[in-house]
This record gives C-alpha cells, sequence and structure tokens, in this order.
C-alpha cells in the first residue's frame, strides 16, 4: 500500500494546507482535513489536524501523521505540567517552544511540522512556525504545508495586520479553498478556529460550501 | 502509570531505539524482513478487509478469514477480531503474528487494569496504549488495527495504522480489500442504521473484498457490541466454495508392511547411585 521512497513519508501522511493568521484582537488558525498514503490514495477525508493544546493554544500539525500526532501528544502534557506548575495560563511562545524542543532533539526520526497559535495575557494574539529541522520563527500570518505552495502570492497580496475577525477569517478560507483546489494532496473541509481572549470558536466548513473562482 | 501500564513503564520523552536514523539503511532492512516472511512458513500474513459501521448504540464489525504467506493461503478459518476488553474487540490487519501478540499483551493490560482499578476500560484507553505502542516501534509492528467498543461514553471506532497514527471515524476499512470495502461503505453508510442494516452493509463490504482482492477470502466474521452485550458470529457468511474431498486420508494400521525388525537393547552401566529422603511429615 505504501511507497517507501526518500523524500516520501512512511505510512500515513499529512499532505496539507495549514495557515495561521492575526488579526485584531485574536487570531484563527485553519487547515485542510485531507490524509494520505504515498500519494496516491486518501486514507482519511476528514482528518483533525487542528489540535487543542491548551485552553487558548493550538496547534496545526503537517507531515508525517503518526509523528505529528505522537509530538502534539507529547506537548499537551508538558504544556499541561507547566501551566499546572506555573499556576498560570501558559504563554503561545511556551508552547512553540516545546514542540521546537521536540522537533529539534528528534529531527532526525521526526518528519513533522507545526504552526501553533493562540492567545495570552502578556504578548495577545501570536503565531509562531516550527518548520522541519526544529526552527521557531514568529511570524503575523504564515502558511504551511504542500499546499502552501499555491497560495503564497495571495497571501502576500491579500493580507493586512489588524483586519477584523471577519475579515481574517474570510481571508483564511478562501486561502484554504485555493490551496485546496490546486493540491492534490489537500483537500476535504477546512477545519478553522478562532482563539480570542474570551474564548475559541471552532468553524468547519464542508467541501461543497468553500467559496468557488472564476474556474469552479 | 502503574494502574494503566504493567508492562516496564516507557521512559519519559521520545524513545527512538528501534529505528536507525539512516533512511537507507531502513529500506535495506525492510527489504530482508520481507523475503523472511515468505520464506518461514509458520509466520503469514494477512492483508484483508475488515470493516465497521458505527450504530447509535453499538458497533459492528467485521472481518475475512484468509491468512496469506505470499501466494499460498495459510489459514482458511483465521479469526481476525480479538478480545481485547468484554466491551472492546479489535480487527487487526496486516502481520499475523504482530496483530495477534499486540492486541493479546493491549488485553492483558486492560485486564490488569481493570482488576487494579475497579474500572471498565474505555475505548480510547486501548487507542491511546496502542498509539504508543505501534509509534515507539517506527512501524516495525506491522499492525493495522481497528478497535471497535461500547464504554461509559458511548459507543466509539477507531483506527490504528501501523506507524501510529490514530482516526476516530463512524465508519473504517483496512487491510489489502480496504478499497473495494470502502467503496461499497462510502456508498451504503447512513448515520441512522439499524442494527440489521448495518450488519448487512458489513457483510456486503467485506464480501466485496473478498471477491475482488486475493488477499481476502472465505469466511466473514461479525461482532456486533452494544451496551447489552457481545454478539460474537462466526461465521457469519459461510464461504460458497467448499472442500470436497473424494478420497480418505486416513491409513489403517499395517497398510506400510514391515519387512525386517532389529531390536538392540542399549546396555547401562550405573555409575553413581544417590538416595535422597523425601520429607513426608
Amino acid at each position: 500500500m505504501e511507497k517507501v521512497c526518500d523524500a516520501q513519508i512512511k505510512g500515513v501522511s499529512t499532505g496539507t494546507t495549514i495557515l495561521a493568521a492575526t488579526f485584531d484582537g485574536g487570531v484563527v488558525i485553519g487547515s485542510d482535513s485531507r490524509a494520505s498514503i504515498g500519494g496516491e490514495y486518501v486514507s482519511s477525508k476528514t482528518i483533525n489536524k487542528v489540535i487543542q493544546v491548551h485552553d487558548r493554544v493550538f496547534c496545526c500539525m503537517s507531515g508525517s501523521l503518526a509523528d505529528a500526532q505522537a509530538v502534539t501528544k507529547a506537548a499537551k502534557f508538558h504544556l499541561a505540567l507547566h501551566s499546572v506548575q506555573m499556576e498560570t495560563p501558559p504563554l503561545v511562545i511556551a508552547a512553540a517552544t516545546i514542540l521546537k524542543d521536540l522537533c529539534y532533539r528528534n529531527k532526525e526520526e521526526l518528519q513533522a511540522g507545526f504552526i501553533t497559535a493562540g492567545w495570552d495575557q502578556k504578548r495577545g494574539a501570536q503565531v509562531y512556525v516550527v518548520s522541519l529541522g526544529g526552527m521557531l520563527v514568529s511570524q503575523p500570518v504564515t502558511i504551511g504545508g504542500s499546499g502552501s505552495t499555491y497560495i503564497y502570492g495571495y497571501v502576500d497580496a491579500k493580507y493586512k495586520p489588524d483586519m477584523s475577525r471577519e475579515e481574517c477569517l474570510q481571508f483564511a478560507i478562501n486561502a484554504l479553498a485555493l490551496a485546496m483546489g490546486r493540491d492534490n494532496v489537500s483537500g476535504g473541509v477546512a477545519n478553522l478556529a478562532v482563539i480570542t481572549e474570551s474564548g475559541v470558536e471552532h468553524v468547519v466548513v464542508p467541501g461543497n460550501k468553500l467559496p468557488t473562482f472564476h474556474d469552479d | 502509570m502503574a494502574l494503566s501500564n504493567v508492562l516496564e513503564a516507557p521512559a519519559a520523552g521520545f524513545n527512538f531505539e528501534n529505528s536507525s536514523s539512516v533512511p537507507e539503511n531502513n529500506l535495506y532492512v525492510r527489504v530482508n524482513e520481507i523475503h523472511q516472511r515468505s520464506v518461514v512458513f509458520s509466520s503469514f500474513f494477512f492483508p484483508s478487509p475488515v470493516f465497521y459501521p458505527l450504530l447509535q448504540d453499538g458497533v459492528v464489525l467485521g472481518a475475512d478469514t484468509r491468512a496469506t504467506s505470499s501466494e499460498v493461503v495459510a489459514d482458511k478459518m483465521c479469526s481476525k477480531i480479538h478480545y481485547m476488553a468484554p466491551n472492546i474487540y479489535c480487527c487487526g490487519a496486516g502481520t499475523a503474528a504482530d496483530t495477534e501478540k499486540t492486541t493479546d499483551l493491549v488485553a492483558s493490560n486492560l485486564t490488569i487494569f481493570s482488576l487494579n482499578s475497579g474500572r471498565k476500560p474505555r475505548v480510547v484507553m486501548a487507542v491511546n496504549i496502542l498509539q504508543d505502542l505501534l509509534y515507539r516501534y517506527r512501524g516495525q509492528i506491522g499492525a493495522s488495527l481497528i478497535l471497535g467498543g461500547v464504554d461509559c461514553t458511548g459507543s466509539h471506532l477507531y483506527t490504528v495504522g501501523p506507524y501510529g497514527s490514530v482516526d476516530k471515524k463512524p465508519y473504517l476499512a483496512m487491510g489489502s480489500g480496504n478499497l473495494a470495502a470502502m467503496g461499497i461503505m462510502e456508498d451504503g453508510f447512513r448515520p441512522d442504521l439499524e442494527l440489521d442494516q448495518a450488519k448487512q452493509l458489513v457483510r456486503s463490504a467485506i464480501q466485496a473484498g473478498i471477491l475482488n482482492d486475493l488477499g481476502s477470502g472465505h469466511n466473514i466474521d461479525l461482532c456486533v457490541i452494544t451496551d447489552r452485550g457481545v454478539d460474537y458470529i462466526r461465521p457469519y457468511q459461510e464461504s460458497q466454495y467448499k472442500d470436497h474431498r473424494t478420497n480418505k486420508y486416513r491409513f489403517r494400521q499395517g497398510t506400510t508392511p514391515v519387512l525386517t525388525d532389529t531390536v538392540v537393547p542399549l546396555e547401562l552401566e550405573v555409575v553413581e547411585e544417590k538416595v535422597q529422603q523425601m520429607e513426608t511429615s
């Protein structure tokens, strides 16, 4: 069932499109929902790639599904312990650093990348990206996964800092729709989470309700 | 920790002892393994469809009964639906030994957990233990499992891949026949299936696998788990192609004539004699 090549991921992979963007007062994080094997077979049409690692911190996974699930499980544990010890909700950078540490120290064996986004009391809404090798970078908007290559232009042109919540959500949905339209290993539904000081809202846009463009 | 896992508690953090960092090495080792599996007859590989939709108040698990060793059918009546707990059953596709042993291991763990804690295990607990185990072994344990069961939180259906990926779905198919089975599933599954409809759907899906996949065949086993109990139907449907052996293969004593009979007594010399009194009081 799986073809093992150097560049490909063994087992189920989340060839994917993930993104996160900050807006005025919060952050939107989203992904597609397709899991594939060998770039040929869709093993799951509705896999959840947007994982809540703490009350106001989410992360999106890309790469090998097994590796990403294992890393987020470990990160959830470490973050929960850290939060209990500090007796305060964790900072988003703490979550991102935990993921980065796991990815960097085990870089030989792991094939997983993450986007962490959330809200904390100290610095407000933030987005961090942890790449495959364990680089940690903070950005106001970021995209990742195999489908991201098709939407760099769209994101660069359309993103504005301090958008409103609705504008940012629409921007994210549009970006995901465009990427899913061009990338064969991204698809399914668009899973998004909107994180603000007051709470978290999950938004799910089924494939047939995604925005359509000139050629659809 | 002590309650849930009676194996040696895995060290905190990631443990990559079971993998080599050089990808080329891994590929080489894998090729060797597959070759060995086909040579050693007793370790068989059963890729096969196993398939399960979720009912409102239960789960239906189904599987075929063929185990193969490359092109040869090693077992026509193997049992692929394994017991994990009174309320949890697991279907395994992949390497037969791996699925057997892995499910056995987790079943033992769950039993001890139940005795220690006084609680019935939850399906998600079995899933987590399996995920940790399979992930630690980096795909070297070739077990693709589907777990279904009913616990205090309701009925659940999970799949755990050989590399340790987990997915929760209302219906699933795994094994070499999963493409054929999934087609039937996608067409026939509704969220509000009745028990009989679900059983028919599972039967049709496994049938599709049996007909279209060479790795699947023979009978269909079904296992229905509800909050009222478990109904393990083996077989639910028998194979149309049965053996009709025309000869008797038992030979009466004396069929092979004895030509000569030589008895050679062994001369034994007593070297040392020791008498030890037994305590009988």
